[in-house]
């Protein structure tokens, strides 16, 4: 696949539009004074983080995880009960996150991947969920009032505070940029071409010899472990875990967000995360009650632009052409 | 271990099965026959707890909510059906997932707007809010066992419907094969709606009933649907028996867990470890089975479309 083919879905040049944007808004922040702006955008590139490590396994791998989100709170929670226990290190908490999400990853993804179907969009569903409720019963951490991070995570250089909301940002920044290559190479790499067959013909790549189930299973849990880096910058954004980020609401949050700005397109889950913000944004100053609206418009584009917003764009190329 | 407490218990436990079985056997039928995986069914049973409720409050009377609610769920389940549902049998699950995810928020909002409270509390109904005793010595809510005599019954009722009715009959011929049941002139259209109608009615009967139990809340739909999907897992997607057999398990895993598995804990490593611990093992539990369950057959107990 070349560089041009991969941006084949009409959204590319609003991904990149997106990145630059997100590059551009510390400037943006100093000098018109908005500091605002830095943690939302922040949190919007976490959601991009999340987006992207889903459109893995969902857009690439064609596997309907329903339990995406629980890795984010896995990496918040890792970071949240280390500062419980004064350990503050970035050294220490990073590597004990990716540990927790691999393993994690591993476990669900060997349950669920021995299925197909509906069966696998279920069972990714209930383990999630079987964690949002350990989360809840754990009284120690705060059960479902959430658990307070007091310490932000400790790189112990003047290089990289994490209190200081410019060191933050483009370190999330990075990892979102780190973590598009990272898919770039991946999608287009000889794994990538099995995990994608996998997708239009699992039966076939079996017969010509891949042992899928490995294939899936090792895309699945990069992803988790994607997504476990998104959780552990939002602890260190919002210094707060609770339950809820993984409740699977969220999980049905982050696949309209994939499906939405275009599935199995390298930039369109940045797209779909920023589109999914400025509509829950603008509707909910709309009116308090913006679910209501926010629900059938999910439906709409279902029914409607089954490729979201790359579908659009394709139909209006189509349309002039 | 009291063993009073334990038949209480497991009394409790069946009566949480029976509940989900109202819940995945309407599940289960419209996966078996409309291949459709409708997350929205838990609004079903929110919109039956609300619409019992009210109706309850406003006439003082248990038996008219749910005579009432009933045919009103099953109503609005078949206006959801034809505006929405109906587009997407024919899409990738993805697709319905999605689409009936929607649903939920939409109804959710719906159900703040239309009772802006927290919620509603419902007495208990009057000539049904006394205790008998099941065994010598210990008395148990005779609400709890009309729960568990009605779920009994529709169970009953459901396996008569599918395999002695004409319906049944062509239910099951939509579940085996779709196409051909429609190519010999069955109205698979509305054939699908009655379905849907049914399993509507079903959720909307397990929401009055919870009403006095639990009250009603937005969002009650979404925590039980996901036990729901458990069930249904466990006992096989589209298999009626399967999800009544696999209900009645998990709502007693998941009860006599709760209950007793400090406890047994105890046994094994000291009584604040067990404490500890308890609550969070306990919440794993139906889970854990699952997967134990998957592990071993990984299209449930009875898997409906293998013969």
């Amino acid at each position: 696949m070349s560089f041009r083919l991969l941006f084949q879905s009409g959204t590319h040049w609003l991904g990149i539009a997106v990145i630059g944007l997100c590059a551009l808004i510390p400037l943006y922040v100093v000098v018109f004074d908005e500091p605002y702006y830095i943690n939302l955008f922040s949190r919007l590139m976490i959601w991009a983080i999340a987006a992207i490590s889903l459109n893995l396994i969902l857009g690439y791998g064609g596997m309907i995880s329903f339990g995406h989100a629980v890795y984010l709170g896995i990496g918040a929670y890792v970071v949240g009960i280390c500062a419980y226990y004064d350990i503050n290190s970035f050294y220490v908490q990073f590597p004990l996150a990716i540990g927790i999400g691999v393993l994690i990853a591993f476990i669900f993804g060997f349950i669920s991947i021995r299925t197909r179907g509906v069966y696998f969009i279920m069972i990714t569903m209930a383990l999630s969920q079987m964690v949002y409720f350990l989360a809840i019963s754990i009284e120690e951490y705060g059960s479902d009032d959430g658990l307070i991070i007091y310490e932000r995570s400790d790189f112990s250089t003047s290089l990289m505070n994490l209190d200081n909301s410019m060191h933050r940002y483009y370190l999330i920044f990075a990892v979102m940029v780190a973590c598009l290559y990272l898919t770039y190479r991946i999608i287009n790499s000889r794994f990538g071409h099995v995990v994608r067959g996998t997708k239009s013909n699992e039966q076939r790549m079996e017969v010509i010899g891949y042992s899928t189930f490995r294939y899936k299973l090792v895309c699945f849990i990069i992803a988790g472990v994607m997504c476990t880096i998104a959780g552990v910058l939002s602890a260190n954004v919002e210094k707060f875990v609770s339950p809820d980020v993984m409740h699977w609401t969220r999980s049905g949050e982050l696949i309209f967000m994939v499906v939405l700005g275009g599935m199995a397109t390298l930039l369109g889950p940045i797209t779909g995360a920023l589109v999914f913000w400025l509509l829950s944004e603008f509707l909910s100053r709309l009116t308090e009650h913006w679910h209501l609206i926010f629900g059938p418009f999910l439906i709409l584009v279902v029914l409607f632009s089954p490729s979201g917003i790359a579908g659009l764009f394709k139909f209006k190329k189509q349309a002039r052409g | 271990m009291d063993p009073l407490l334990l038949i209480e218990q497991t009394l409790n436990g069946v009566q949480f099965g029976v509940l989900l079985f109202l819940l995945a056997a309407g599940l289960t039928l419209t996966f078996g026959i409309m291949d459709l995986v409708n997350l929205a069914h838990g609004s079903m049973y929110m919109l039956g707890a609300f619409i019992g409720a009210t109706i309850i409050l406003w006439t003082g009377s248990f038996i008219i909510g749910l005579l009432l609610a009933i045919p009103l769920v099953a109503g609005i389940g078949i206006l959801t059906e034809v505006t929405t549902l109906r587009t997407l049998y024919q899409r990738h699950h993805l697709d319905q997932v999605l689409a009936t995810f929607g649903l939920i928020l939409f109804f959710n909002e719906l159900v703040q707007i239309v009772w802006p409270l927290d919620g509603l509390t419902v007495p208990f109904p009057e000539f049904l809010s006394f205790t008998v005793p099941v065994l010598p010595g210990i008395d148990y809510s005779v609400y709890r066992l009309a729960i568990i005599f009605v779920g009994l019954a529709v169970a009953l009722g459901l396996w008569g419907l599918v395999s002695k009715t004409k319906l049944g009959m062509l239910i099951r011929a939509g579940a085996t094969d779709r196409d051909m049941a429609n190519a010999i002139g069955v109205n698979i259209k509305l054939l699908f709606t009655l379905v849907y109608g049914i399993g509507a009615a079903l959720a909307g009967l397990a929401g009055v009933l919870m009403a006095p139990i639990l009250g009603a809340n937005s969002g009650m739909g979404e925590q039980i649907i996901i036990v729901a999907f458990v069930v249904i897992v466990i006992g096989g997607i589209g298999s009626v028996k399967g999800s009544f057999i696999a209900a009645l398990i998990t709502g007693l895993i998941d009860t006599l867990g709760r209950s007793f598995l400090d406890t047994i804990l105890a046994l094994f490593v000291s009584i604040n470890t067990a404490e500890a611990a308890a609550p969070a093992i306990s919440s794993m539990l139906i889970y854990i089975f699952m997967a134990a369950i998957l592990f071993f057959k990984p299209s449930g107990l009875f898997p409906a479309h293998s013969n």
